[in-house]
């Protein structure tokens, strides 16, 4: 998808959230110079389109008792990769899930998975399940566990398209 | 931004009104003039009721913030994870190098000897194996990278 200079602003005006107010997309539309209308039909096609995953309330897990989280990394059986990432990107404790290239000899993993828990031990059995889930089709698996945020900027909307 | 909050908060913090908004309010909302209004019906709640609770989950740290979540690929842009094995008395004076690329967004230590992970996001595609070459020729070390091959869908979400 493409987007133009008002899908940029409606972006740009909507990273940080949408207005809390009854008429939320009247407010944006209102910021940014354009109609109601408008404001929703750019947000439908760039919905339809996966530009926007969603729209929707950003839990804070710390906050909410899910204070533990490992990445845990997997060495998957490239014929069969594509079909069990599907399976494990749809369980409910897992964040981001993801094939990527390994790094031999350093490196066999080749399938992401973000595990989200409450505790490490909880971590540990949701790293279990997705074990099971693998089945005689993984050969080998590792946890990374964060111990220091070492920055955190953020992703900024490049200024143009160049 | 202001710090997120990183304590959990007190037990009775929320009630199970606000945990019903925070279960139902994860997956869509209304594209409509109302959209407030909308998703109030479904959870029984008035269009006043449900904004005045948003707020104060935002206002607890309940919820970081609520409106689109943009795919930042797709907004045009390349991204990439990478990781660094860094000797332990380097990691200070690795890290400063590091960090001093402002197309490193995020960056974690990590437990295991691949103990630096960074995302690099640049406008163009190029420009990754660029930056990812100036650190390696900063630090002198190997900068791994691991592209994304596949993204699957991710059912994951907070019960509460």
């Amino acid at each position: 998808m493409t987007l133009d200079a008002s899908d940029r602003r409606l972006i740009a005006a909507t990273q940080v959230g949408l207005p809390l107010t009854p008429a939320p997309y009247q407010e944006v539309a209102t910021w940014l110079g354009l109609d109601e209308a408008e404001v929703i039909a750019r947000l439908a096609a760039m919905q339809d389109k996966g530009v926007i995953r969603r729209i929707a309330l950003a839990p804070n897990h710390y906050a909410l008792g899910m204070s533990a989280n490992g990445m845990s990394v997997w060495n998957v059986d490239d014929n069969r990769a594509s079909e069990l990432g599907t399976i494990v990107g749809a369980l409910d404790f897992v964040s981001h899930c993801y094939l990527r290239p390994r790094a031999l000899p350093d490196w066999p993993y080749n399938m992401f998975a973000m595990i989200h828990g409450s505790n490490r031990d909880e971590v540990e059995a949701k790293r279990r399940d997705i074990a099971n889930v693998l089945g005689d089709a993984c050969n080998g698996n590792d946890i990374l566990y964060s111990t220091r945020i070492l920055k955190k900027t953020g992703f900024r909307l490049p200024a143009s398209e160049g | 931004m202001s710090g997120m909050r990183r304590a959990p908060l007190p037990e009775d913090a929320l009630d199970a009104t606000d945990r019903a908004i925070i279960n139902a309010l994860q997956g869509e909302f209304p594209l409509t003039s109302r959209p407030f209004a909308e998703a109030g019906r479904t959870l029984g709640l008035s269009e006043s009721e449900l904004i005045s609770r948003l707020k104060h989950l935002r206002e607890q740290g309940a919820i970081t913030r609520f409106g689109p979540f943009f795919d930042a690929e797709a907004m045009g842009g390349a991204f990439c994870l990478c990781a660094m094995a860094v000797p332990e008395d380097q990691f200070d004076t690795v890290l400063t190098k590091v960090n001093a690329h402002p197309e490193v967004a995020h960056n974690y230590e990590r437990t295991h000897r691949l103990n630096m992970w960074f995302v690099l996001a640049t406008e163009k595609k190029h420009q990754i194996n660029r930056v990812a070459g100036d650190i390696e020729t900063e630090t002198g070390l190997k900068v791994h990278l691991f592209p994304k091959l596949e993204e699957f869908f991710i059912g994951f979400r907070v019960n509460l």
